[in-house]
C-alpha cells in the first residue's frame, strides 16, 4: 500500500475507533449531552475523512456508490494482507 | 472490521409462542450445520483464499452468516418469549430452562453446546470450497426439516427465505471453487501448499 494511502486511511481507523469508544460510553451515559456533542462532531470529521479516502482508494464499505465495472469491492488489499 | 447495522436481514414478526418448535430451530444457530458454525468457518478460511474472488465471497457470505444467527436467534427468543416454566418443561425445554433460563444458547436441536469441531479450516483452498459446498447443502437440508416441523407461517416464512439463501451461496461457492480452479490451472506454481509435490523440496 503506498505510503499516502496508507496514512490516510490510519486517519480514518482514529477517527472511527474514537466513535466506537464514545458509542460505548454513551450507551451507558445516555443523558451526557457534552458527549453527545462530541459524537456529533467526531462522526462529522469520521465521515469527512471516509469520503476522502473512498474517494482515493475506493471503498470501505461494499454500500459505497457509484462503482465501475470491474467490480472493485474485491480488489486487494483485504485488511488482513 | 465489522459495523452493526440495527435491522434484520429479513423480517421475523411471530406473534404465537412455540417452544417446542424453538428446541429444534436453535439448531441453527449453535447446532453442527448452524449459522454460527457457517459463518466462523468462511470468516476463517476467507485468510488462505488465493483470488480476490474467493476472499470477497467467504468475506461477505461469512458477514451474511451472522445475520442469519441473528434472525435464527431472534426466531427462537420470539417462539419462547414469555413462555413459562412447566410449559417449556412439557415441550421438553426443561434442561434448557435450568441451564439458560429465555436466554438464547448456541447448542444444537439434541443439547450439544456449539463446538467448533463443527468447521475446518484446511488452508487448501479447494478442500475449502468444497466444504463450504457442502455446509450450504446441509444447512439447506436442515432448513427443510424445520419448514416440514413447522406449521406457523410466521416462522416458516423466514426459514424459507433462510433456506433460499443456502441455495444462492451454495451457487456463489461453485463458481469461487471454478474461478480458483482456473486460476490454479494456470499457474500451478502459484500455489504454496504442496511442497511434497515439488521435487526442489524432496529430500
Ligand atoms: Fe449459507
Amino acid at each position: 500500500m503506498d505510503p499516502n494511502q496508507a496514512k490516510l486511511l490510519k486517519e480514518v481507523m482514529a477517527a472511527d475507533f474514537t466513535l466506537i469508544d464514545l458509542n460505548l460510553y454513551l450507551n451507558t451515559h445516555p443523558y451526557d449531552q457534552n458527549t453527545i456533542m462530541l459524537f456529533n462532531n467526531c462522526a462529522q470529521r469520521a465521515k469527512m475523512l471516509r469520503n476522502q479516502y473512498e474517494k482515493l482508494y475506493g471503498p470501505l464499505t461494499v454500500q459505497n456508490s457509484p462503482y465501475k465495472c470491474p467490480w472493485q469491492w474485491i480488489n486487494s488489499p483485504w485488511p488482513w494482507e | 472490521m465489522w459495523v452493526y447495522e440495527k435491522k434484520l436481514e429479513y423480517p421475523v414478526r411471530i406473534k404465537t409462542p412455540n417452544p417446542k418448535l424453538a428446541k429444534y430451530i436453535i439448531s441453527q444457530y449453535g447446532g453442527p450445520d448452524g449459522e454460527l458454525a457457517a459463518s466462523l468457518r468462511y470468516l476463517s478460511q476467507r485468510f488462505s483464499m488465493p483470488t480476490n474472488e474467493a476472499k470477497g465471497i467467504l468475506n461477505d457470505i461469512g458477514t451474511e452468516e451472522l445475520a442469519h444467527l441473528e434472525m435464527v436467534g431472534t426466531i427462537v427468543y420470539q417462539l419462547t418469549r414469555g413462555v413459562p416454566a412447566d410449559v417449556l418443561e412439557r415441550a421438553g425445554l426443561g434442561a434448557y430452562y435450568t441451564d439458560h433460563d429465555h436466554a438464547v444458547y448456541p447448542m444444537g436441536a439434541s443439547g450439544t453446546p456449539f463446538t467448533a469441531a463443527y468447521i475446518q479450516s484446511k488452508g487448501d483452498p479447494i478442500a475449502d470450497l468444497h466444504e463450504d459446498l457442502a455446509a450450504e447443502q446441509k444447512a439447506r437440508a436442515t432448513y427443510e426439516n424445520l419448514i416440514n416441523l413447522a406449521d406457523d407461517p410466521d416462522v416458516i416464512d423466514p426459514l424459507r427465505f433462510l433456506r433460499e439463501r443456502e441455495v444462492v451461496h451454495f451457487q456463489r461457492f461453485g463458481e469461487a471453487l471454478r474461478i480458483v480452479q482456473d486460476k490454479l490451472a494456470e499457474k500451478p506454481f502459484y500455489v504454496k501448499k504442496p511442497d511434497c509435490m515439488n521435487p526442489v523440496y524432496k529430500r
